[in-house]
């Protein structure tokens, strides 16, 4: 961007500033510390000129917004067409509560629904399931069967809202039943918009609700690419997530290049599917988390566009523009929450908010300041949701497209992340991709590392934490907090032996043997599992049969 | 020399969040201790057997999914009744203030949520381990 000429004498006056200026000053008043550096220990130079971003080239690196590389943004006006999606991750306890919920957010002025799961579902067990006892309607809503799904969405137009749904393992068959609740309201499955989340890969790195082993999952994970570019066409297929990778303590860099790759890996299944890039890769969505350090991670959210971008078209070679554009919800940081002085948390998620803007996301969950205490209450999500609200309306940063574009400091943070995240990928690439380099436990003790790292910064005060490490106070940890009653397990159980009494059992059984030969044959599983839910079998019947064909998953241990 | 303390480092339940176990993890063995972590999902009759197996001195489970009211007394008492009632058995994770009285009345002797230093646990260990 800036010629030799210029930037030669830019290096001598900046020489020029570093002697009369700089040294007197540190002399009186030294640097608060000797090295200052982001969370990805990427260090942090004192003044940033046009000397760092020398090389860059404008049309190449950053171009504009709506086309290649997409490094200011996927959509040609960003927030000046449309604001982001303002989106709520909820659920808990039972669908009927959780239906109160969903209303509750969308009076309120949200614009997409989130469904959060309970443990039992995301893992394919009933409620009435021994492993499922504690647990039911806990950290989500509890789903058994069709039925379930009919109270969950009911009075809410499937056709008008958008919904993203955070289930992994057992997708296939919560998207089956999402797919029957719209039939059932006279919606047809073209017109429905929304994600799963579908991302199995980081379920074995970083979440933990796997069920399956990796060859059969990557399966399901392709048969619902290929069922959805043919029948669900406006249904983001996969969401990419990195979310959970940062929250297991990766580093903002390790976040961008493991997501990237697990990308990589599901791109190759599809491919070797016989699928073609363009006619699945448009659906891909990705899934990033929001930290505190906000100028890294607006570099971080850039880096990751750019990136991905190249993949696409230069490995894959993708022809579909909108293949090389990564489009991402993004989740504020729940592992930045405190439970002390809980209110602060409102502040740390502004904070966090604005990097999600300045970055470009599609869609936001902004997290409730009571989360590290219990599951929110509804004052504190209303909270959640307002802070949003005034990033949108208030702060004047919606008003034009990439605002820190330009700046010596993001850009050249920008390279340097999009770098190092790239030579990740590539060591990933020589242990073999990143099914091969999970089950040699690279990725998950590079995570393990960096969360021990950041732990001991805090502890030895390197790293202040307000009102955990600095500034404390005595308080009263009593707070009003949102229970899940547990009676929900008595009365989910109860549905579900009303159901099984009353369904058409033999039915069921000729469904789910058909299912168990498809699985073990090379068929698309996706239309075997709709007819089963239609018939409501239930979550775990269906997942027992699987289970029954593909095995389970056996975590390495890596400590 | 002592021999050094035994703990095992268990995920009971669903929940799939192990950061936090396995930063414990780690920093017990920075310590001085040896560390068997059990990994995700294991029922209270795994935990059980696990600490009776690896003769542990200390039982550390971590929940961040709610159910610990259910999971942490269930082990407390399966531990009982398999006589193994010489253990230090101390919980973490993202638990309510009022849980905690019920919690430590059935048994678990310690609750650590979250913000708590490793250094804290590793004291609150060291100092408590019946032996």
């Amino acid at each position: 961007m800036f010629d030799d000429e210029k930037l030669k004498n830019l290096k001598s006056s900046k020489e020029e500033w570093q002697k009369k200026t700089i040294d007197k000053a540190i002399k009186r008043f030294p640097e608060r510390k000797e090295k200052f550096s982001t969370t990805s220990e990427i260090e942090v130079e004192r003044l940033y000129t046009p000397e760092n971003i020398g090389d860059l080239d404008y049309e190449k690196d950053l171009g504009y917004p709506g086309e290649y590389p997409y490094t200011r943004g996927v959509q040609p006006t960003m927030y000046r067409g449309r604001l982001w999606t303002m989106r709520q991750y909820a659920g808990f306890a039972t669908a009927e509560e959780s239906n109160k919920r969903y209303k509750y957010l969308l009076e309120q002025g949200q614009t997409g629904l989130s469904v959060a799961f309970d443990l039992p579902t995301q893992i394919g067990y009933d409620s009435d399931h021994p492993l499922s006892a504690g647990e039911v309607g806990k950290v989500g809503v509890a789903i058994d069967s069709l039925k379930d799904m009919e109270i969950l969405f009911d009075g809410i137009p499937l056709d008008k809202v958008s919904t993203s749904m955070t289930i992994n393992a057992p997708a296939s068959v919560l998207l089956a039943m999402y797919i029957a609740v719209a039939e059932k309201q006279g919606v047809s499955q073209d017109k429905l918009r929304g994600t799963i989340q579908n991302d199995i890969l980081k379920e074995y790195i970083a979440r933990g609700t796997y069920i399956f082993p990796p060859e059969p999952s990557m399966r399901l994970i392709t048969d619902v690419f290929e069922y959805c570019s043919k029948n669900v066409p406006k249904w983001n297929t996969i969401s990419i997530s990195g979310y959970h990778i940062r929250e297991a303590g990766a580093t903002a860099v390790q976040e961008i290049a493991f997501t990237l790759a697990d990308g990589i890996a599901y791109v190759e299944a599809a491919i070797e599917a016989g699928l073609d890039v363009d006619d699945f890769a448009p659906r891909l969505s990705f899934f990033f988390n929001a930290h505190n350090d906000l100028l890294e991670e607006v570099a971080k959210f850039r880096a990751a566009r750019r990136l991905w971008a190249k993949i696409m078209k230069e490995r894959f070679n993708a022809k579909n523009e909108k293949s090389m554009r990564l489009k991402f919800h993004t989740q504020t940081a729940g592992s930045t929450l405190t439970a002390q002085q809980p209110d602060n948390n409102i502040i740390r998620v502004t904070i966090q908010t604005l990097a999600a803007v300045l970055g470009g996301t599609q869609s936001l969950h902004t997290n409730s300041k009571d989360e590290a205490l219990a599951l929110p209450t509804e004052d504190a999500v209303r909270i959640a949701l307002r802070t949003q609200q005034i990033v949108a309306h208030e702060s004047g940063v919606t008003e034009t497209i990439d605002p820190l574009a330009g700046s010596y400091y993001i850009e050249s943070l920008t390279n340097e992340m999009e770098k190092r995240a790239m030579e990740y990928i590539k060591k990933i690439d020589e242990l073999g991709g990143t099914p091969k380099a999970i089950e040699k436990g690279y990725i998950q003790k590079e995570i393990q590392n960096s969360a021990y790292k950041y732990q001991m910064e805090i502890e030895s005060n390197d790293r202040i934490v307000v009102g955990v490490n600095k500034f404390y106070i005595e308080e009263d940890h009593k707070k009003d907090i949102l229970r899940v009653d547990p009676e929900v397990e008595k009365l989910q159980n109860e549905k579900l032996s009303k159901l099984k009494s009353e369904r058409d059992s033999e039915k069921v059984q000729n469904i789910l043997k058909e299912l168990k030969k498809a699985a073990n044959e090379d068929k698309n599983l996706m239309p075997y599992i709709l007819s089963a839910v239609k018939e409501y079998a239930t979550l775990g019947e269906i997942c027992d049969v699987l289970r029954s064909v593909f095995g389970e998953y056996e975590q390495s241990v890596i400590l | 020399m002592d021999m050094p303390i035994r703990v095992l480092v268990a995920k009971p339940g669903l929940d799939g969040h192990d950061r936090g176990a396995k930063v414990i993890a780690r920093s017990l063995r920075d310590a001085g201790m040896e560390v068997i972590y059990t990994g995700l999902r294991q029922t209270p009759e795994q935990i059980v057997a696990a600490a009776i197996q690896e003769d542990v001195d200390v039982v550390a489970m971590s929940i961040l999914s709610g159910a610990h009211n259910h999971l942490f007394p269930k082990v407390v008492s399966l531990l009982k009744e398999e006589g193994a009632d010489d253990l230090l058995i101390i919980g973490g994770g993202v638990i309510p203030e009022d849980d905690i009285p019920k919690l430590k009345e059935a048994g678990v002797e310690e609750i650590f949520t979250p913000g708590t230093s490793t250094k804290d646990v590793v004291n609150y260990i060291k100092e408590h381990v019946k032996r």
